[in-house]
């Protein structure tokens, strides 16, 4: 080949690779400006509510679409409530679950329950909406409910919490619900970072005489503490921002209760319910503002559960 | 009242029966789920609901324009998804060695991941539903396909770090420019975990129900992308909250048949990936 075309050829791969660095750099960029574009959204929308409510709108426990008086209070503690106490549920759970898979289901089962436990994930939340309203609820309150109320319920500090009309729908239920659904993320997230547990510490303390449950107490807990949090702290952020399983279950009530069996609201709940029948620029505008505050909520915990298993997977072969 | 060894023996045998116990709790509610969702669906699965379309109260019909719906915006959304996904998952793992970018966009894009798939909802009706003035097809679409790139990037970042660095090198080392290295060599070798990746996200966003919710909404009968589109999530929402019977039996129905294809999704992704891999 001529020398001249094989420049023209070069120059022409040269580009090109100019051309496909950029393209792919267009789209990564693209990504933080979605996120932009998400946040300055939802800023725009809900101006409204925040002139006309300032910063009380977060502490106001009003909500009437009629008199256009609106406060997020409530659904802002129906969703730390509920994500709360669905964790309370889903961590010993999931860390039980998680040791069952590492260490002591025989081999060839681990796969298949692994997998089982994944499609857990899998299932879409309306489907435990549906399963939790027209199983679960009726269940629960014919059944679990009113024997709370017998027992946990006359206790002095507690009681007050387990008290109430055994309706089946309400906050305990749907924190029994989202605890369910985020089983699974704990889980096979403490799976994975078990599994980074360089098997010679294990084996040493296993060889020092150690028990099974002193390994994981005292070896492999330690040793994977961040990354456990950081999964935990990723179920938190499921757990916050789930929708439609708590919609079919949590009551749809703006009220305040201390009963954990009375019904409630959650900011996503809220939006689901509120958001396409809302009228009036400021009852749109504080629902907006709702979502705002949930994005805000689980950006923050989102972030710091990443951040510690960013740290964790540094820290990887570094040893302990 | 033990000696310490019998009392260690003990701790141990306790925490483990536990821990037998919490697997069995977790598989516990997932059958419970299955077989509800069989029995309350099973009987209502008709061939009518495969050939006629949602029902006004009070008389038959079926879900024929949800799941055409459904399989639009979630293919059409996938299908924009998917190539801006790859593209920039193959800029983290093939060109994100330096700079600020690729840090960043790894990291918003993990949050992004788990983000409330609601606010997303909102967040494509002000930008679109708002401008156009009506609630439409191309809205889900949209709201499924900002779903959808997250999932995308990160398999395709995780497949492509799999791919040995001696690939690459042998590749140059013929004269190919990179951008035909990454074309022809590293984004092929990882075919099948990409795969799984886009398998995964059309798993992930048919179950999805609140970002349509405010985008597409529903409608009773078969309709283009520009305007109100039915789809299987929403009917089957607006349906189980209904009061009347026949509208719940095709929620059931429905409902069977979302989580079946995508438990099954699921499954076919899983079983790919491990034959594929395990060729190699």
């Amino acid at each position: 080949m001529p020398t001249f075309l094989q420049e023209a050829s070069h120059k022409r791969q040269a580009l090109l690779d100019v051309l496909f660095r950029n393209l792919t750099r267009l789209a990564a960029f693209g990504v933080l400006a979605l996120l932009v574009a998400i946040i300055g959204s939802l800023i725009v929308g809900s101006m409204p509510a925040i002139h006309a409510y300032g910063f009380g709108f977060i502490t106001s426990s009003q909500w009437n679409p009629v008199t256009d008086q609106f406060g997020a209070w409530i659904p802002i503690v129906g969703t730390l409530v509920t994500s709360g106490i669905a964790l309370l549920i889903a961590i010993p759970v999931s860390f039980g679950i998680a040791i069952f898979l590492t260490e002591l289901s025989p081999r060839w089962m681990r796969r298949p329950l692994g997998i089982a436990v994944e499609l857990l994930a899998g299932i879409p939340s309306i489907i435990y909406g549906m399963w939790g309203l027209f199983v679960f609820a009726p269940l629960f309150g014919d059944h679990v409910e009113p024997w709370l109320n017998d027992h946990i319920g006359t206790w002095p500090l507690l009681g007050p919490f387990f008290s109430g009309p055994p309706m089946g729908i309400g906050i305990l239920t749907a924190s029994i619900i989202l605890s369910i659904m985020v089983i699974p993320f704990i889980a096979s997230v403490m799976r994975d970072v078990f599994d980074v547990v360089p098997a010679m510490l294990k084996e040493s303390a296993y060889g020092l005489g150690a028990t099974t449950w002193e390994v994981m107490r005292n070896v492999v807990l330690p040793y994977t503490k961040i990354g456990v949090v950081g999964g935990i702290m990723l179920g938190l952020g499921r757990a916050l921002g789930e929708t439609m399983a708590v919609t079919f279950v949590i009551g749809n009530a703006h009220e305040l209760n201390q009963s954990l069996l009375m019904p409630g609201n959650s900011i996503s709940s809220a939006l689901a319910n509120e958001f396409t029948e809302a009228v009036g620029e400021l009852y749109t505008s504080s629902l907006i503002e709702l979502g705002l505050i949930l994005f805000f909520i689980t950006f923050v915990v989102l972030s710091l559960a990443r951040l510690m298993l960013y740290k964790l997977a540094q820290g990887e072969g570094r040893g302990a | 009242m033990f000696d310490l060894y019998t009392r260690r023996r003990i701790i141990n045998l306790a925490s483990l029966s536990i821990s037998v116990l919490t697997m069995a709790f977790g598989l516990f509610w997932l059958g419970w789920i299955l077989w509800t969702l069989l029995a309350n669906g099973l009987p209502h699965l008709h061939l009518s609901v495969f050939s006629q379309t949602t029902p006004p109260p009070g008389s038959t019909g079926g879900l024929i324009n949800a799941i055409f719906g459904s399989v639009m915006m979630t293919g059409l959304g996938v299908l924009i998804g998917t190539p801006i996904g790859i593209l920039a998952g193959t800029y983290l793992a093939e060109f994100g060695q330096r700079g600020w970018l690729a840090p960043l966009t790894r990291f918003i894009n993990d949050v992004l991941l788990s983000a409330p798939s609601i606010v997303i909802g909102m967040f494509v009706y002000e930008v679109y539903v708002v401008k156009v003035g009506h609630f439409a097809g191309w809205g889900g679409t949209l709201a499924l396909a900002i779903i959808v790139i997250p999932v995308v990037i990160r398999t395709t970042e995780n497949m492509l770090r799999l791919v040995p660095n001696s690939l690459r090198e042998a590749a140059a080392a013929l004269g190919a420019p990179q951008w035909k290295i990454i074309n022809f060599v590293t984004l092929r070798a990882a075919r099948a975990g990409i795969l799984t990746g886009v398998l995964l996200a059309v798993a992930r966003v048919s179950g999805e129900t609140a970002p349509l919710l405010f985008t597409a909404l529903n409608n009773q009968f078969y309709s283009n992308m520009n305007q109100p589109m039915a789809n299987l999530p929403v009917v089957i929402f607006q349906f189980a909250m209904s009061p009347y019977d026949d509208w719940q039996n095709l929620a059931w129905a429905g409902a069977l048949l979302i989580t079946a294809s995508v438990l099954t999704l699921n499954i076919l992704a899983r079983v790919l990936f491990r034959q594929q891999t395990t060729h190699h």
